[in-house]
């Protein structure tokens, strides 16, 4: 099949604008920000940070879970939509592969930024031993950043192929190196028989990793003894809560991205339509499972269980919680069910409300609990009653933040957003009536 | 043709003949591992030796079938520190009816281990469950649970299990991740936040960098603590392995600390000597968090019968601090 020319000069990569330089530049020096801040915290110990005995994790896990949730998307949406055969998936699933790669590989990061010797990384290694739940994450998230890549490259070949011609006259360098990475795509039918295999292997695979490590990612809580993580809920509460993280910031960036690139013909009013209802989806699974972890422990009313819930529901962290609960869950279900709610630009802004509720969802998961010990806290001193994160772990967190943003940025500006080959077979099958084997 | 059978013939007898000596050794080997199954020797020496077996009854053997039994003599040079001191399970029974918040306690425990943050390892908690029931102090140490859910989620291996029943940390090998703090029902564990500061050259200084030069060992917690490293009670191996009662236990003017063997099933406070079984009957021993199933190692006796008022804890009660600051 001919990918005519205007398809290729509308999808192909194309260089920054103004805001775009701008963007990546703020990026970049948030990046630096914070990898100074760390290395004094290196320095100096995580005294910098505001974790204590009693709030011994913080941020950087609260952080680490969030970026493993998101990372889930890639999961849900591209797999679970591929082996469904929802058609409509083709020009967001390499958004989503994007997202769930960048986010994957910083949550590998940033679980080492907790670590109080980072110097004995490798003693996870040569020491690990296999009851522990960070051994079980020690192994599932770099199987997952693998699988994640492959994901990502595999249905990229024929699009690095169309790139390599487009950029020849153009930009030769950048031509050897699309040519490079398509590892010699020529569309014959034998190729085209190897690469389907071979995502259709890893869409299916990307399942139970995806699945394994939202659910290790609550076993790290739920093996534990605490109030408020002591729970059987946990494994599929967190996988829900991670559908709902992945899909809220894929919409985020979907928006972003078919603003900036004005791809308005390829990602229309019925993706984000179908986006929303799948976000929506998400959403009311996520309700259930927080109903199970938040109500019913009111029913037999433990006395440990409701001093807990007290905190969230009146307490010091009532209005956290109840922004969370009502403007990451409830008001998302309610625009979204609207057929207006489903338009671009109030996505967008859901999904965005989605996606800052998520993350302090996590906080929520980790911090109260911690602060309410068995035994009574007593003799620290009086700001150890509390946590909130300082200036070091603040700067950290948004540095992390901003480096997942800055490889998302990398690969949109270099890689077809939207993959040409894929909507340009879609289009003739659509002229020549004949189904389109997926 | 003829060639060929000569060679099939000489493998054969080369083969039989391996075969047949193979089976000689094997038959001498089988009869003799028969005759130690059945307890029969080739060389019977005619006397017999009366022994008693374990039920209680006289038997009479053959002195032949009487080894010596090979005790190793460098049993402390084998001393494994993560194996810990045989034969030996160590409990700590700490009387609630005595404990009135005197914290010389932890003043000696902060002492020994030059503990200098903010948080003490041994902790004397001011208790009260319920409005209607009776305030009373409690001092916890680290439980040295016999099911530690530290150990089970430790990633490296930094914090296990002894067979005398403590449970150590190796500050060489902590990562720091405080999954163990996150794991420990009891809250005993501490995080080192930043660098120990023990003050410059103080005389304590001066006297753990001789104690850590001459014993640099995971039994002695605390000499010098690591930053990024997790430390808590360590229930004194230092002083126990010479025979000598952990700090808290000397230091209590109370008596409210008792110490000992499980095995020998006594426990000592200094002053008086217990049978552990009929101590915990008589008083009604418990432990804490009985139903998390982490089977501590230290015991409680109920706040009753009071020889102390518990009022007279409160004036050196402090919610804000258990550690003396360098001055």
């Amino acid at each position: 099949m001919e990918v005519s020319d205007k398809l290729i000069q509308d999808l192909a990569p194309r260089k920054f604008g103004k805001k775009g330089v701008i963007w990546t530049i703020s990026l970049i020096i948030i990046s630096l920000a914070g990898i100074i801040a760390y290395i004094d915290q290196v320095i100096k110990g995580q005294v910098v940070t505001n974790m204590n005995d009693y709030a011994l994790w913080g941020i950087y896990i609260s952080n680490f879970v969030f970026f493993v949730a998101t990372s889930f998307v890639g999961a849900v949406t591209v797999a679970l939509l591929r082996l469904t055969n929802n058609a409509w998936r083709t020009p967001i699933v390499r958004v989503a592969e994007i997202i769930s790669l960048a986010s994957i590989v910083m949550a590998g990061i940033t679980i080492m930024i907790d670590m109080g010797r980072p110097d004995r990384l490798l003693y996870l290694f040569i020491h690990g031993r296999m009851q522990s739940p960070i051994i079980w994450d020690v192994i599932i998230i770099p199987t997952y950043i693998a699988i994640c890549f492959l994901l990502l490259y595999f249905p990229l070949l024929p699009d690095l192929a169309i790139l390599k011609e487009h950029f020849s006259k153009t930009s030769p360098r950048l031509s050897k190196l699309y040519g490079k990475f398509s590892l010699n795509w020529t569309g014959s039918e034998k190729q085209k028989r190897i690469q389907l295999k071979s995502i259709h292997i890893i869409a299916i695979l990307i399942i139970p990793a995806g699945f394994i490590l939202q659910t290790v990612d609550a076993w790290l809580f739920s093996t534990l003894f605490r109030v408020g993580w002591d729970s059987t809920n946990m494994g599929a509460y967190f996988i829900s809560g991670a559908s709902v993280a992945g899909v809220g910031a894929l919409v985020t960036v979907l928006y972003v991205i078919q603003r900036a690139y004005k791809l308005d013909h390829y990602i229309t009013d019925y993706h984000f339509d179908k986006l929303g209802k799948f976000l929506v989806l998400t959403c009311l699974i996520y309700l259930y499972f927080n109903i199970n972890e938040y109500v019913i422990p009111e029913f037999t009313s433990k006395k440990e269980e409701i001093t807990h819930l007290n905190h969230l529901y009146s307490g010091q962290y009532a209005p956290l919680f109840w922004f969370v609960i009502i403007g990451g869950l409830i008001i998302p279900i309610i625009v979204l069910l609207f057929k207006k709610g489903r338009k671009p630009l109030p996505m967008f802004y859901i999904g965005l409300l989605v996606v800052v509720g998520s993350w302090w969802k996590r906080f929520l998961i980790v911090t109260p609990t911690l602060l309410q010990p068995f035994l009574p806290v007593q003799g620290v001193p009086e700001k150890w009653h509390h946590y909130f994160p300082s200036f070091h772990e603040w700067i950290i967190t948004f540095a992390t933040l901003a480096m997942a943003l800055l490889i998302i940025t990398a690969l949109v500006r270099y890689l077809p957003i939207v993959p040409i080959q894929r909507t340009a077979d879609e289009q003739e099958a659509i002229r020549t009536n004949k189904p389109l084997s997926s | 043709m003829e060639n060929n059978t000569n060679k099939s013939r000489r493998y054969f007898l080369n083969n039989g003949l391996k075969l047949g000596i193979a089976s000689l050794i094997g038959g001498i080997g089988l009869s003799k591992i028969a005759s130690k199954l059945y307890g029969k020797t080739d060389t019977n020496s005619k006397n017999t030796i009366e022994l008693m077996t374990t039920d209680g009854t006289i038997v009479e053997v053959d002195s032949s079938e009487v080894v010596e039994v090979i005790h190793s003599h460098d049993q402390e040079k084998k001393y494994n520190l993560r194996e810990g001191m045989p034969n030996r399970k160590f409990v700590m029974v700490i009387d609630l009816a005595k404990c009135k918040n005197a914290l010389k306690c932890q003043i000696a425990c902060n002492k020994h281990h030059y503990i200098t943050g903010e948080h003490a390892w041994l902790k004397v908690y001011k208790m009260q469950e319920e409005e209607d029931t009776a305030p009373y102090w409690m001092p916890t140490t680290c439980m040295h649970c016999d099911h530690p859910a530290c150990v089970t989620v430790c990633p490296v291996d930094a914090t296990f299990k002894r067979r005398d029943g403590l449970v150590l940390i190796d500050n060489d090998r902590c990562i720091g991740c405080r999954f163990c703090m996150a794991a420990c029902p009891y809250s005993t564990r501490v995080f080192n936040w930043s660098e120990p500061d023990y003050g410059e050259d103080s005389e304590e200084m001066m006297h753990m960098n001789m104690a850590h030069q001459e014993h640099n060992s995971i039994e002695f917690a605390g000499m010098p603590s690591k930053i990024g490293t997790v430390d808590k009670c360590d229930f004194c191996p230092h002083a126990i392995k010479e025979n000598i009662l952990p700090h808290c236990v000397t230091a209590c003017p109370n008596g409210v600390f008792y110490f000992g063997d499980k095995y020998e099933d006594t426990v000592t406070n200094g002053s008086e000597t217990v049978r552990l079984s009929q101590l915990l009957i008589d008083k009604s021993g418990y432990r804490l968090m009985e139903g998390l199933g982490t089977k501590p190692s230290v015991f409680y006796l109920p706040p009753v019968d009071r020889l102390v008022d518990f009022k007279d804890g409160l004036d050196k009660f402090t919610n804000f601090n258990s550690v003396e600051k360098n001055k």
